[in-house]
C-alpha cells in the first residue's frame, strides 16, 4: 500500500512539474512562433533565444502588487483563479504517456490512473474550468468581466455538445472509454483514428480550440472589445493562475487529441514518451499557427457556427459511424 | 457557394500564407546591439574637423552662429601663438539645435559637420551643452572626410 502511494506521489509530482514547465515554455513557444509568423523574432534577450523569458515573466508576476478593486466579491474573486487552475491540471491524471514499463522489477504504468472511463473523466473535468471564468466575470463587479464570463459560458455550452459528440465516433469504433486502450488500438499509423474518423477529428479540433477560449474563439477575453474580458480586474498571481490554466488547458487538449486521434505514444524507433511529446508539441504549434492565421469570430457567427454547422455535422458523424459499425 | 469557398479554399490558403511567412527572415533589428548604417547625408550630432597636421580648421568666424536659425551656437575667438584665429570657446546647445545643417553649409573652412550620431538621451540638461573638445573628439575615425554638398553656391 505504501509502495503504491509512493509511486502515485512520484507520478503526480512529475506530471505537475512537467506540465507547469510545459505551460511556461508554451508561452515562450507562442511568442516566438507568433513573432516569426509576423517577421519578428519574439523574445530574444533573456538567455539564448529568449529561453529564460518564462522565468523572468513568472518572477515579474509574483512580485507584482495584487490589486483587488473595491467592488469585487472578495471571496469569489480570489477563488475563481483556483477553480480554473485545478481542473486544468486534473485531466492529466488519465493521459497515458507510454507503455507499461518495469522499473526495479515493478510494473509501472506511465499514467497516474488508467480509469476505465478516462474519456468521460476528461470531458467532465475540462468542462469544470469554465466555472472559474464565469465566477471571475461575475465577481469582478465590472461590465467587461461580466460580458467575458457570460460569453465564455455560452460558448462553452454551444461547443461542449459538438465536442462530446465528435468523440463518440472514436468510442464507437474502439469500444472502450479507457485512454490506454484507445492508444493500444492505434498501433499502426493506418489505425490512427484521424484516418478512420477525419470529420470527427476536424470537429474535435475546432471545438477543442473553442473550449480553451483560444483565437479565433477568444471572445471571453477579446481585447479589442472587452479590454481583457474576465481577466480585466485581475493582477499578479491571480492573473497568472488564469494564464497558466489557459495554457494547461491547451496542453490538455493537445494531449487528448494526440491520444484520441494521433496514436498517442505509438511510434517507431523512438521511445513512446518522446513520440508523445513530439505529437503534443506539434499540436501546440498548430494551435499557435491557428492564432497567427485566423481573425476572431463575431459573437453571432460563433453561435451560428457552433449550433448550425458543428452540431449537425457531429450528429451526422456519429450516426454514420454507428451505421458503419453495425452494418 | 460562398461558404464552400471560404471553408475549403480561403482558410487553407490563409494557413499556407502564414506558413510561408514563418520561414522568411525577420525584419527585426536588435537595436542597441546592432545599429543600422545611417544615410550618408544624415544630420546627427556635430563634429569639428581638423587639418591633416592636427590643427583645428575652425577660425571662429561666426558664420555658423549667424546662420543658425535656432541660435544654438555660442563662440569666443582668440589668437594662438602663430597669430591665427581659433575658437577658444565653441559650444552648441543640443537642446536648441534643430539639426538643419545650416552651420555646415555656412562654414567657409569646412570645419563643422553633422555626423551620424543620434543617441542623445541624458538625465541632465548640462550634458546637452556640447563643447569644442567633445566635438573634436566626435570626429568619426573610420570615415573619410565628408564632402559637403552645398545648397548655397559659394560666392567667394
Amino acid at each position: 500500500m505504501l509502495e503504491y502511494a509512493i509511486i502515485a506521489a512520484i507520478k503526480v509530482t512529475t506530471i505537475i512539474v512537467v506540465v507547469l514547465t510545459g505551460c511556461a515554455y508554451a508561452t515562450w513557444l507562442e511568442r516566438k512562433l507568433l513573432g516569426h509568423l509576423q517577421h519578428r523574432i519574439g523574445p530574444a534577450y533573456a538567455g539564448p533565444y529568449g529561453l529564460l523569458q518564462p522565468i523572468a515573466d513568472a518572477v515579474k508576476l509574483i512580485f507584482k502588487e495584487d490589486i483587488v478593486p473595491d467592488r469585487v466579491e472578495k471571496v469569489t474573486h480570489s477563488l475563481a483563479p483556483i477553480i480554473s487552475f485545478i481542473p486544468a491540471f486534473l485531466s492529466f491524471a488519465v493521459i497515458p504517456v507510454g507503455d507499461t514499463v518495469s522499473i526495479f522489477g515493478r510494473q509501472i504504468d506511465p499514467v497516474i490512473s488508467d480509469l476505465n472511463i478516462g474519456v468521460l473523466f476528461i470531458f467532465a473535468v475540462t468542462s469544470l474550468g469554465v466555472y472559474g471564468i464565469v465566477l471571475a466575470g461575475w465577481s469582478s463587479g465590472c461590465k467587461y468581466s461580466l460580458l467575458g464570463g457570460v460569453r465564455s459560458s455560452a460558448q462553452m455550452i454551444s461547443y461542449e455538445i459538438a465536442y462530446g459528440l465528435s468523440i463518440i465516433g472514436v468510442i464507437l469504433l474502439a469500444g472502450t472509454l479507457s485512454m490506454q486502450d484507445l492508444v493500444t488500438q492505434q498501433s499502426s499509423i493506418f489505425d490512427w483514428f484521424i484516418f478512420r474518423q477525419p470529420l470527427g477529428f476536424i470537429i474535435f479540433v475546432i471545438c477543442g480550440v473553442a473550449e480553451t477560449n483560444r483565437a479565433p474563439f477568444d471572445l471571453p477575453e477579446a481585447e479589442s472589445e472587452l479590454v481583457a474580458g474576465y481577466l480585466t480586474e485581475y493582477s499578479s498571481m491571480k492573473y497568472s493562475m488564469f494564464f497558466v490554466a489557459e495554457y494547461a488547458n491547451m496542453i490538455t487538449v493537445s494531449c487528448v487529441v494526440t491520444t484520441f486521434f494521433l496514436g498517442g505514444w505509438q511510434g517507431p524507433l523512438l521511445p513512446p514518451i518522446l513520440w508523445f511529446a513530439i505529437k503534443v508539441f506539434l499540436f501546440m504549434a498548430f494551435y499557435i499557427w491557428i492564432r497567427g492565421t485566423l481573425p476572431r469570430f463575431r459573437y453571432d457567427q460563433l453561435m451560428n457556427f457552433g449550433w448550425k454547422i458543428l452540431f449537425p455535422l457531429a450528429l451526422l458523424n456519429t450516426m454514420l459511424t454507428a451505421w458503419i459499425k453495425l452494418w | 457557394m460562398g461558404v464552400f469557398r471560404e471553408v475549403f479554399l480561403a482558410i487553407p490558403m490563409g494557413f499556407y500564407t502564414t506558413l510561408k511567412h514563418l520561414f522568411k527572415k525577420p525584419v527585426t533589428r536588435k537595436y542597441p546591439y546592432e545599429k543600422r548604417e545611417m544615410a550618408p547625408r544624415y544630420r546627427g550630432r556635430h563634429y569639428l574637423e581638423r587639418y591633416e597636421d592636427g590643427s583645428e580648421r575652425c577660425v571662429c568666424c561666426g558664420l555658423c552662429a549667424a546662420a543658425c536659425p535656432a541660435d544654438a551656437i555660442y563662440m569666443e575667438g582668440a589668437e594662438n601663438a602663430k597669430g591665427e584665429r581659433y575658437a577658444k570657446v565653441y559650444e552648441i546647445n543640443l537642446l536648441r539645435c534643430i539639426f538643419c545643417g545650416f552651420c555646415e553649409e555656412a562654414c567657409p573652412e569646412e570645419a563643422i559637420f553633422l555626423g551620424h550620431d543620434y543617441e542623445f538621451s541624458a538625465d541632465n540638461r548640462d550634458v546637452f551643452i556640447y563643447t569644442k573638445e567633445q566635438m573634436l573628439a566626435n570626429r568619426p575615425k573610420d570615415k573619410p572626410f565628408k564632402k559637403i554638398i552645398r545648397r548655397v553656391k559659394r560666392i567667394f
